[in-house]
């Protein structure tokens, strides 16, 4: 790694009254790759994605992007910032439709007088461009992309999800445990869609807990344990169960992987 | 696994080897032959205004056979008449619905009404000002007063059923407290500010009277059907009311947004409260007692949820139709209007019931 890190965190500390979230947590996501973060239940995963996607403001510690230092108010803050997150309630509209979700708060609106001045939207721009990114994907089983989200199996409300983070997460795109309710099948098709994004070169955060999934496509492991980073270890040095055993705390991580932290 | 070089990760898990040659389709169903309930259920997922629809044609529709009114509900003047008699409520209904839309509900909309039309009259005849600074005072009150709901929805975070319940009493008390519980004559009105009754003129066609007061009515659901289907600004009113947690993690400012909805719902409360003037003549602290109910009535019986996110703003209008038009009805039937009373009760338990219903529906 000569490369700088494009997302960087440092002594992160987040308390919830006399519960430490985040305590001194560290974080670094190179360029270009799936960096997986790992820890058991508690361990402050959760607390550490939210910090970095703006959803929750920290106590204490520093954020850069590119080196630049930065505080997100929102999480609207850091979708500008260009960080994209796929929440684990996948933070969708129900009875909204496909193009309507995807298009939340950065609608297109018709230009000229119409847009200008009574803020019509161009629905017929947002829903191409809505229909191009699902079908890039592979996700164009969708009928029709105005029907309801509340009508989409599992899978595919996933895949709307996915589909927006990658249609417009420019720097940085968080995945919090994007195949936890999914089957074989739409698992697969949605690491598929991981490693698709990862091509066009841009870098992802993966939060699972599924050990297979992470070794398969993850280029490092973050393990996070008692809300801070325990090591970082490269899925080709260490089994499942090595993993499994740092997270738990069953066993102590080598000294160069903890350094490497 | 751990021995497995890199290059060969991407093939995947061992038990997923025969993935490929699987089907190609992600969750794509054979669509099952719908059975009849199934595929009503549908139609209104898509369009829960239906309902309401249906209910005002089929009304409109007995209450014009002959044996029932003889033939007296299904005149131009009746017609225009129910229109007249309904277009507060409308107006009202319009703002509870921005309101309703956000999972949350305005108690207050009926007692801000007469406060802002309160205001109007005393300092349009009382204090002698024009016209125009009178409405625009009672303006500033009706969309303070929607300013102080949210900012304690948004601020302190308190349940709108009780910031609104509070304000309602608050806003009754000022209003009477101001007027000394004393109407605002309407011969007063026509001679210091007959402008503020602009609204109870009226265009003659045939027998129908077109007040403009109905005519604004229309205008202000127009305008707020385009706002929430037409702009951004609506489409997020609907997310926030689907799930408001959901649509502060997409992106959408969600406190500053529902300020703005509470505030839109003064302005049109200001609009109802002059039109009120209007259509009623005269300024009475005491008029419209249970329009917040009646609000809150035409929104459900439109289809809107009460749980948000979910109907057009059009239902209200709807909502507001039926109610006049079974008032209009039963009287010109010669039968007692509390039968009027004891269908709108039904009606307002199957509206919901229905709602619940077509939230289950599935793909």
């Amino acid at each position: 790694m000569t490369q700088a890190p494009i997302l960087k965190a440092r002594g992160l500390v987040k308390r919830y009254g006399r519960v430490t979230a985040l305590d001194n947590a560290d974080f670094d996501l190179y360029p270009g790759e799936i960096l997986a973060v790992i820890g058991d239940n508690g361990a402050g995963k959760s607390s550490l994605i939210k910090a970095l996607s703006g959803a929750v403001q920290v106590d204490e510690g520093s954020i850069e992007l590119e080196g630049k230092p930065i505080t997100f108010s929102s999480p609207l803050g850091a979708r500008n910032a260009g960080i994209e997150t796929v929440y684990q309630t996948l933070a969708l509209s129900p009875a909204l439709s496909i193009v309507d979700n995807m298009f939340v708060g950065r609608e297109i609106r018709k230009p000229g007088f119409m847009g200008k001045y009574l803020k019509m939207l161009d629905k017929k721009a947002m829903e191409e461009f809505a229909r191009e990114k699902l079908s890039e994907l592979g996700l164009m089983t969708i009928q029709n992309i105005n029907q309801a989200v509340e009508t989409l199996s599992g899978g595919q409300r996933q895949g709307v999800s996915v589909a927006r983070a990658a249609a417009f997460g420019s720097k940085v795109i968080i995945l919090d445990e994007p195949t936890a309710a999914l089957g074989v099948k739409e698992s697969r098709k949605v690491l598929e869609l991981i490693q698709d994004v990862r091509s066009r070169g841009i870098p992802i955060v993966l939060i699972s807990h599924n050990m297979p999934h992470v070794f398969e496509v993850a280029d490092r492991i973050h393990v996070h344990r008692l809300g801070r980073r325990l090591c970082v270890v490269n899925p080709d040095d260490y089994t499942m169960s090595d993993a499994v055993a740092f997270m738990t705390g069953a066993k102590e991580p080598p000294a160069e992987a903890m350094s490497a932290a | 696994m751990s021995d497995t070089p890199k290059g060969s990760r991407k093939t995947g898990q061992d038990f997923e080897s025969t993935l490929s040659s699987s089907d190609t389709k992600v969750a794509a169903f054979e669509r099952k032959h719908r059975g009849v309930m199934d595929t009503i259920q549908h139609v209104l997922h898509l369009n829960p205004t239906l309902v309401p629809v249906m209910v005002l044609v089929a009304s409109v529709l007995i209450f014009s056979l002959p044996m029932v009114t003889e033939g007296k509900f299904l005149t131009m003047f009746n017609l225009s008449l129910v229109m007249q008699q309904v277009s507060i409520i409308g107006i009202l209904a319009a703002a509870q619905s921005l309101i309703i839309l956000t999972a949350g509900i305005d108690l207050s909309v009926g007692a801000l009404m007469i406060f802002s039309a309160v205001v109007m009259g005393l300092t349009g005849v009382n204090l002698g000002m024009p016209s125009f600074v009178a409405l625009i005072l009672g303006f500033v009150v009706a969309i303070g007063g929607g300013l102080v709901n949210g900012l304690f929805v948004t601020r302190v975070k308190l349940p709108p059923f009780i910031v609104t319940l509070g304000t309602w009493y608050i806003f009754l008390s000022i209003l009477r407290l101001l007027t000394g519980s004393q109407s605002i004559r309407s011969q007063d009105l026509d001679a210091e500010a007959p402008f503020l009754k602009i609204f109870g003129s009226f265009i003659s066609l045939g027998s129908a009277r077109i007040t403009f007061g109905v005519i604004l009515m229309i205008l202000v659901f127009a305008v707020l059907w385009y706002m929430l289907n037409k702009t951004a600004w609506g489409r997020h009113v609907y997310a926030i009311g689907d799930d408001k947690e959901a649509a502060e993690l997409a992106g959408i400012k969600t406190d500053r947004m529902l300020l703005t909805v509470y505030m839109m719902a003064g302005l049109v409360v200001g609009i109802a409260a002059w039109a009120s003037i209007g259509r009623v003549g005269s300024i009475s602290p005491n008029a419209f007692a249970e329009a917040n109910l009646q609000s809150i009535t035409a929104v459900v019986i439109g289809g809107i949820s009460l749980f948000g996110g979910r109907g057009s703003i059009l239902g209200p209008l709807f909502g507001a139709l039926i109610v006049g038009v079974f008032e209009s009805g039963l009287r010109l039937a010669g039968l007692d209007v509390q039968w009027q009373v004891f269908a709108i009760g039904w009606l307002i338990i199957l509206a919901v019931a229905i709602d619940q219903w077509i939230r289950k529906v599935s793909a």
